[in-house]
């Protein structure tokens, strides 16, 4: 009685098998892959409008290869060595270059840095900043009259409005915040954390459980970017959220591209990575992929991104800084914080 | 007399110890297959990275910290509630919508965590509807959503519905005859439970216990979130963090064989507490004649246990479709990626459901031949043991583990779907196994001496004597495996490529690109596909 049933489903599950690898050969011209995170190339980030563009700037095939997040890239990469398919890595930010350079398997950019005017000072021979952002508290202004004026009085004012965050073991901006802090309050943070923690309401694994709780109501203030109100502005048309900015200054992400040294084509993906510094796609990142230009072009940054949502003061640690001491802050935060 | 049964006894064991090596061989199959699967990524891991000394992980305090009392709270309070519940439930076999209800038990366990945190949070919030009630009524209450009674909360919620389907089964092994007994002695209420439901029910406890302890050992986006912070850190945060951000895979490795001896020794405990299983010689099913049908209180009491669980459930659950069903439907279901998603989950759960439902039969059979013909009990036990701890080594770890193996054997590109299978099978199997092997043990009992009469064996007495008396458990416990792979993230994550994205992973995305809205009709969209395939799977072979 069950038998016929099965070899059914079975042949069923063999034709989609066989359609599915149909589709997947294409024809035979050259492919860059490039590896990044999955919010770049989703339906919603830049992936799918620069990638029609790259291939009709090449003649070539561009195939992206989304990770989870920038960690799960360089995670990746190392998993495969030189065995990697990449030539392109995408979407490490500042914190992991140190790591990433540890592979081995990066290679120079060879791009003359000169003639780019970056937006934020940048010399290094190996990775080519694409966009940036800077961490921030978001908030509701139906709930929160006047939010706190500097990270200062946010830790020390015990009537600033209760937080989430992230958990800087498990995300971006957990780790962000860690740094901020640790900049703003140097060996001091950890009695700073304590202070705050009372008003901390829960800390979440990633920014998607701590934003979709902010929206629930669940916090008037949420951890996320400075770049975050443009988000509401331009796709909801609402000017409800808006982003706390600090007197310290905020810090800084800062995303990469790199070549990688085991990829057969070194100048299609040095190409590319002019590709990305190019007008044409400086211009698609912030209404997509919700970060600020890492060049400066002429046309002015879309209307929702307001000029008093930019920081005065820029905060960051150096890349080996990060990867020296990564660690052992995170160990002084989960003392501080531990309750 | 009980030494004509003890040598007719040994009889069958000369018989069947020729026909032994075949009656071995799929447990040795199964077994196989899953040692591979969990030492091979274990092995691969290892290979990339060398292997640490555990004695350094154990004294850093940081790891001490994370073994906490947290699991085995929510996990008994998970199991004791089901009980009465299931018991309510199984009593009360007749109300109206009682299919329904049933089948919705499952939505929970298929709810992607952050879909059912924000589900809870919609009702117990600080917005939420019970704050906007009693702020209406004038009033103002913070509940302590966040917190111990935050993970204990969302682990009932996750697990309860489980426990109570995992259980309902055990309601249903017990004979028409047992309850025309009863009502001829005129058994009160709580004879009943002590002589005829509670032995009926407890071989089926411990692997449900065994299985919700291991769900909230290794829950870890809940105990983040709803901790309230890192203060009730579990294992696999230290797991996530060595794998993904300390680029660590040694450190992390070592740490899944940690959380696998720690859960293996509380297995080894929960197995003495499995006692003889009970007799019964089980033609049908059937709770009409049970005698304290017509009891007042104990209608009251069950009809109070079925409204509270049913509300407890179904509020969050209901917030969740609201939202959803107010979303940008027509935008996202137009989303072709959305169908290919869908496809592609399809195939994983049916992939996993497969595979999982060859490595339980295997292990049950088996496992069934050394109790009952070799009398090698704890042998036996061992083998069903090793089909239900596939939970404790997280599917991350596997997963990575799988993907080296994929890697070094040059076949990323082929066998990344077969992978993903493979894991899902190995996160479902402790389900499928915990429900037919009681089963199938049970059919043993009832039948080993006949077949031995008849000369059944093998095939044809699968077909004949055992099939008939699981399809129903294996209907229900393939249903159950097929919705929870549908609704898998964690390891397709782990694969994700353009294009290629699971139903959940999409859904994630969605969220991760501010699309609130869209994911939340998505979440709808997956809920309610997960719930179908369950109910056709259940439907088409445990009818």
């Amino acid at each position: 009685m069950m038998l016929p049933r099965l070899s059914h489903t079975w042949s069923f599950l063999s034709g989609v098998l066989l359609l599915i690898a149909a589709a997947a050969s294409r024809a035979d011209v050259p492919t860059l892959t490039v590896y990044t995170y999955s919010s770049f190339a989703s339906d919603w980030g830049p992936g799918p409008l620069i990638e029609p563009a790259y291939e009709a700037h090449c003649g070539c095939d561009l195939k992206f290869v989304a990770l989870e997040d920038g960690a799960a890239l360089l995670g990746r990469l190392k998993l495969e060595g030189a065995g990697t398919s990449a030539d392109v890595i995408l979407g490490l930010d500042t914190s992991l270059t140190r790591e990433a350079m540890d592979t081995g398997l990066l290679m120079p950019h060879d791009i003359d840095l000169q003639t780019i005017a970056f937006a934020t000072p940048w010399n290094d021979p190996v990775f080519v900043p694409f966009d940036l952002g800077y961490f921030g508290f978001v908030y509701d202004s139906e709930s929160v009259g006047t939010p706190p004026a500097s990270l200062k009085e946010l830790v020390d004012n015990p009537d600033s409005p209760p937080i989430i965050i992230q958990d800087p073991r498990t995300s971006t901006p957990g780790l962000g915040l860690l740094l901020w802090m640790r900049s703003v309050f140097g060996d001091e943070e950890m009695a700073a954390w304590a202070r705050l923690s009372p008003r901390i309401v829960t800390v979440t694994k990633g920014w998607s459980e701590a934003y979709g709780l902010f929206l629930e109501g669940e916090a008037p203030m949420v951890l996320s970017y400075t770049t975050s109100p443009a988000y509401h502005r331009h796709v909801e048309n609402t000017d409800r959220f808006k982003v706390a900015m600090f007197d310290e200054g905020h810090y800084q992400q800062v995303e990469v591209a790199a070549r990688v040294t085991t990829s057969a084509q070194p100048e299609r993906a040095q190409d590319f990575l002019r590709f990305m510094l190019s007008d044409a796609v400086q211009q698609l990142l912030p209404t997509t992929n919700w970060m600020l230009p890492a060049v400066r072009t002429n046309q002015a940054l879309p209307e929702a991104f307001l000029e008093a949502e930019l920081p005065m003061r820029v905060l960051s640690f150096t890349p080996d800084d990060v990867k020296m001491n990564r660690k052992e802050w995170i160990k002084r935060w989960l003392a501080a914080v531990e309750r | 007399m009980d030494q004509a049964l003890a040598s007719r006894g040994r009889t069958v064991n000369v018989r069947s110890a020729q026909t032994g090596v075949w009656a071995l061989l799929p447990g040795a199959l199964s077994l196989a297959v899953l040692l591979t699967l969990m030492g091979g990524a274990l092995a691969a891991i290892f290979s990339v990275a060398p292997p640490i000394r555990p004695m350094a992980i154990l004294q850093d305090p940081y790891i001490g910290k994370v073994v906490r009392w947290q699991a085995i709270l929510s996990a008994t309070l998970s199991v004791g509630l089901a009980l009465p519940v299931a018991r309510a439930l199984a009593r009360r076999d007749q109300f109206p919508g009682r299919t329904l209800l049933v089948t919705f038990l499952g939505l929970p366990v298929v709810m992607p965590v952050i879909v059912a945190v924000l589900g809870l949070v919609a009702v117990y919030g600080k917005s939420g509807l019970i704050n906007t009630w009693v702020a209406y009524l004038g009033g103002e209450i913070t509940l302590p959503l966040y917190g111990l009674t935050g993970i204990l909360m969302a682990h009932v919620f996750f697990n309860l519905p489980l426990a109570v389907r995992l259980l309902l089964p055990a309601w249903q092994t017990i004979p028409e005859e047992s309850w025309k007994l009863a009502s001829s002695l005129g058994l009160s209420s709580r004879l009943l439970l002590r002589l005829i439901e509670w032995p009926a029910v407890s071989p089926f406890l411990p692997g449900v216990c065994l299985i919700v302890f291991l769900l909230c050992f290794t829950s870890f986006a809940v105990v983040l979130t709803l901790g309230g912070g890192p203060a009730s850190t579990t294992i696999e945060v230290a797991i996530y963090q060595s794998l993904r951000y300390d680029f660590d895979p040694a450190q992390a490795a070592m740490l899944a064989l940690i959380q696998f001896v720690l859960c293996t020794s509380i297995a080894l405990i929960l197995i003495k507490w499995i006692p003889v299983l009970a007799n019964s010689s089980g033609r049908r099913i059937d709770a009409r004649h049970r005698p304290d049908l017509k009891n007042p209180i104990g209608r009251t009491v069950d009809i109070t246990l079925i409204l509270t669980t049913a509300c407890f459930l179904f509020i969050p659950v209901l917030a969740v479709f609201t939202q959803g069903i107010r979303g940008p439907i027509t935008s996202v279901i137009s989303n072709p990626d959305l169908w290919w998603a869908v496809l592609r989950s399809l195939l994983i759960a049916l992939g996993a459901t497969a595979t999982a439902c060859g490595l339980a039969l295997g292990l049950a059979l088996s496992a069934r031949f050394l109790r009952f013909s070799l009398r090698m009990h704890r042998v036996s036990e061992i083998l069903i043991l090793m089909g239900s701890l596939s939970l404790a080594i997280p599917a991350m770890i596997i997963g990575t583990g799988l993907f080296i193996v994929l890697l070094q054997a040059g076949a990323l590109d082929r066998g990344t779907l077969l992978v993903i299978c493979a894991v899902n099978a190995l996160m479902i199997l402790p389900y499928l196994i915990r429900s037919i092997a009681p089963t199938l043990m049970r059919s043993a009992q009832q039948y080993d001496q006949l077949c031995a009469q008849l000369g059944l064996r093998g095939w044809p007495r699968f077909r004949v004597v055992d099939w008939p008396a699981i399809r129903r458990p294996i209907g229900f416990s393939l249903g159950l495996g097929g919705a929870l792979s549908f609704g898998d993230m964690g390891v397709a994550a782990l694969f994700d490529t353009q294009g290629d994205t699971t139903l959940p992973v999409l859904l994630f995305h969605q969220m991760g690109a501010y699309r609130f809205d869209e994911a939340s009709v998505t979440a709808v969209i997956l809920m309610l596909l997960s719930v179908s395939l369950f109910w056709l799977i259940d439907r088409s072979i445990g009818r």
